[in-house]
């Protein structure tokens, strides 16, 4: 066993930037969550913006420019979402999972000239001074825009969620919907607000697979992240503080396990690859357990003001 | 019990009269385990059925059904399209066997072709390509470009198929580079972009300057690329959007010919549950270009490792050799046979590591 080759530096630093894409869609669809509303459509989601934000990128040079349309185009998608299921009470699993299927559809038919392409990226930045410290300067201060971007949003949206009066009265209208009804609070304004929030995030969520993770269109390029993204809310029970460690531990767990692999050590990969979502099941366990597992409770609940 | 006499003697007449039978348009089913583009695998298997559809115009017909994950779903998969008429269903990847088997023997007038398996039936037949043939160039021009020694190997799953691979690219990286070492990184996925490139730049921030790969996306190269000295390679597809560096030779499946003769065979009535595995010299595999960032003398190795090949004077799993505990695999000048080859689960001496089980 050679752990040598492994730098520790940029282990961290790759599992920063492998965790970025799926912090940014989990923390979207936890507000959404918080305000009862179920989208399964992240997926979908995800891949629109991975694809218009790459097309955008490449049509303009601008990756910034791909990042901001990204996240306009699949918010404008998750508004669909919106006003079916809002507007028109359709069921939201249902309608979530077409979300899903006509986002990979739709993202194929835009992708099709763009495949085998190449796009510009978002460069790292580096401070000098602070970029050349050693073992932090990396971790911390050499990333691209978006890694911080996510940290912040984490941080604004606990922040929003906890001492704003707008999150508590988002919070209150995915607790009770017919309460926040009876205040006088727009319940359907509220979630369609939510859920323009969460389709933006899941946008850009994409849009960094596509401009700096990988960085490349394929078709079906997401391969899952979305519904990595969804685990992630359940695992986090809800809260932004735990969304991050949520993400961080499942893009932890595989850019680990692959340098593991890469220097030679012998590891149970299938157990490795499985262990985030062995854990998640593991966390929904031990607070059902407790008898209080945190989620919303109108979570999936359609709201109309005349029941 | 009129009725089933009525069917039965319609049959009979059908059978009777092939003739009317050519009048309908044969369908020819295709499941893929990618999307059609991927840009690797499945786009290579697609650009079959398009040769497939032209070859032929209006007496064939084709359908297929792109991103059917391995395992449970793909039997509800093949079911149905097995009930939506086909006549003809190619399954092209590994872990569509057993499905494959099962589903043949629900519908044993439907023909069935299994990709890279090992299963027959009666109407089960399997076709694959000697990938190992085209892995001998690859490893030999890796061998030559490394300057670390190292070796990147992205493995999808630890079966034979990709494990042969693996073997033959690096006994040939060690003929013409004897200091050469593999560091294999095992994917457990045919197709996930994120994670291919996230295995890429492990095996690159891990000292490996060449990268060989046996998942079908081509993120690793995007990954290559922005490291800016690595060397890639084209795997099923050429990939030749990321020439002349770093992909600088790759790995091309060529399908067409092959399912244009199965599907005249439906349509003849001549087909019969055959195993295929063709190589170089079948066209079913193709070496693309070697671009120019390969020195002249390593590409003339190369070049030569390929024809050698193709002439069948050459077979890559040539003795001797040994496994990797040290024991007696091929004496000298023996090769390896096929059966040793399509249940190859261990790795040659001198590989390091383990393979998982």
């Amino acid at each position: 066993m050679d752990l040598s080759s492994i730098s520790p530096t940029l282990l961290v630093a790759s599992i920063m930037v492998s965790a970025t894409p799926i912090l940014l869609a989990a923390i979207g669809e936890m507000v959404v969550e918080k305000s009862g509303v179920l989208n399964l459509g992240v997926e979908g989601m995800m891949i629109t913006g991975a694809v218009v934000g790459f097309a955008v990128a490449v049509e303009t040079g601008s990756p910034s420019m791909g990042f901001v349309v990204a996240a306009l185009a699949s918010a404008l998608l998750s508004i669909v979402f919106g006003v079916l299921t809002q507007l028109l009470l359709s069921n939201q699993v249902a309608t979530g999972l077409g979300l899903t299927l006509a986002g990979l559809g739709l993202s194929a038919l835009i992708g099709k000239p763009y495949e085998g392409m190449r796009s510009p990226t978002l460069p790292r930045i580096d401070i000098p001074g602070l970029s050349d410290i050693p073992f932090f300067g990396r971790v911390l201060f050499g990333h691209d825009p978006m890694v911080y971007f996510g940290l912040g949003l984490v941080l604004a949206v606990w922040a929003f969620l906890k001492f704003t009066r707008a999150g508590l009265i988002l919070r209150a209208t995915g607790e009770s919907h017919d309460s926040a009804h009876a205040l006088g609070y727009k319940v359907v304004r509220i979630r369609l607000a939510a859920i323009f929030f969460g389709g933006a995030c899941a946008g850009l969520g994409g849009a960094y697979l596509s401009l700096v993770r990988v960085p490349q269109w394929t078709e079906g390029m997401t391969a899952g992240a979305g519904w990595i993204a969804l685990a992630i809310v359940v695992f986090a029970s809800w809260r932004a503080g735990r969304v991050l460690i949520g993400a961080y531990l499942f893009g932890g767990v595989t850019v680990l396990q692959l340098n593991l692999q890469a220097a030679g050590v012998q590891v149970p990969v299938a157990l490795l690859s499985a262990s985030p979502y062995l854990v998640t099941i593991l966390v929904l366990v031990i607070i059902s357990a407790r008898g209080q597992h945190g989620a919303p409770a109108s979570l999936g609940r359609p709201f109309h003001a005349s029941n | 019990m009129y009725r089933r006499t009525l069917l039965a003697s319609a049959a009979a007449l059908a059978m009777a009269a092939p003739a009317y039978a050519q009048d309908e348009p044969v369908t020819a089913g295709f499941i893929y385990v990618g999307p059609v583009g991927d840009g690797g695998w499945t786009y290579e298997h697609d650009q079959a059925r398009l040769a497939v559809e032209e070859h032929f115009g209006d007496q064939v017909e084709t359908i297929y059904q792109e991103n059917v994950p391995e395992g449970a779903d793909a039997e509800r998969a093949i079911t149905q399209m097995a009930l939506s008429g086909a006549d003809i269903i190619f399954t092209t990847s590994f872990g569509y066997m057993d499905p494959t088997i099962a589903v043949a023997e629900k519908f044993p007038d439907v023909k069935f072709e299994h990709a890279t398996g090992y299963k027959t039936a009666e109407n089960v037949a399997i076709y694959s390509s000697r990938f190992y043939e085209g892995r001998a160039v690859l490893g030999t021009i890796a061998g030559a470009m490394t300057e670390t020694n190292q070796v990147g190997y992205i493995g999808s799953f630890p079966i034979p198929e990709v494990i042969r691979g693996i073997n033959s690219a690096y006994i040939h990286a060690k003929k013409v580079n004897p200091d050469v070492e593999f560091n294999v990184v095992w994917a457990y996925t045919w197709f996930d972009p994120a994670k291919e490139a996230d295995a890429a730049r492990a095996l690159i921030e891990n000292g490996n300057d060449v990268i060989l790969q046996h998942t079908d996306s081509t993120a690793p190269h995007s990954a290559a690329e922005e490291a800016g000295d690595v060397v890639t390679f084209g795997q099923a597809s050429d990939m030749s959007e990321y020439a002349p560096f770093p992909r600088v030779s790759s790995i091309i499946d060529n399908w067409a010919p092959y399912y244009i003769d199965r599907v005249q065979a439906v349509i003849d009535g001549t087909w019969e549950s055959t195993d295929t595995w063709g190589g170089i010299d079948s066209g079913m595999v193709g070496i693309g270009e070697i671009t120019d960032a390969v020195p002249e003398e390593v590409r003339a190795q190369a070049t030569e490792v390929m024809e050698s090949i193709e002439s069948g004077e050459y077979h890559p799993f040539t003795g001797p050799l040994n496994k990797q505990d040290g024991s007696v695999w091929l004496e000298e000048g023996e090769t390896a046979s096929d059966e040793d080859l399509l249940g190859m689960d261990f790795y040659v001496e001198g590989m390091t590591g383990e393979i998982p089980n």
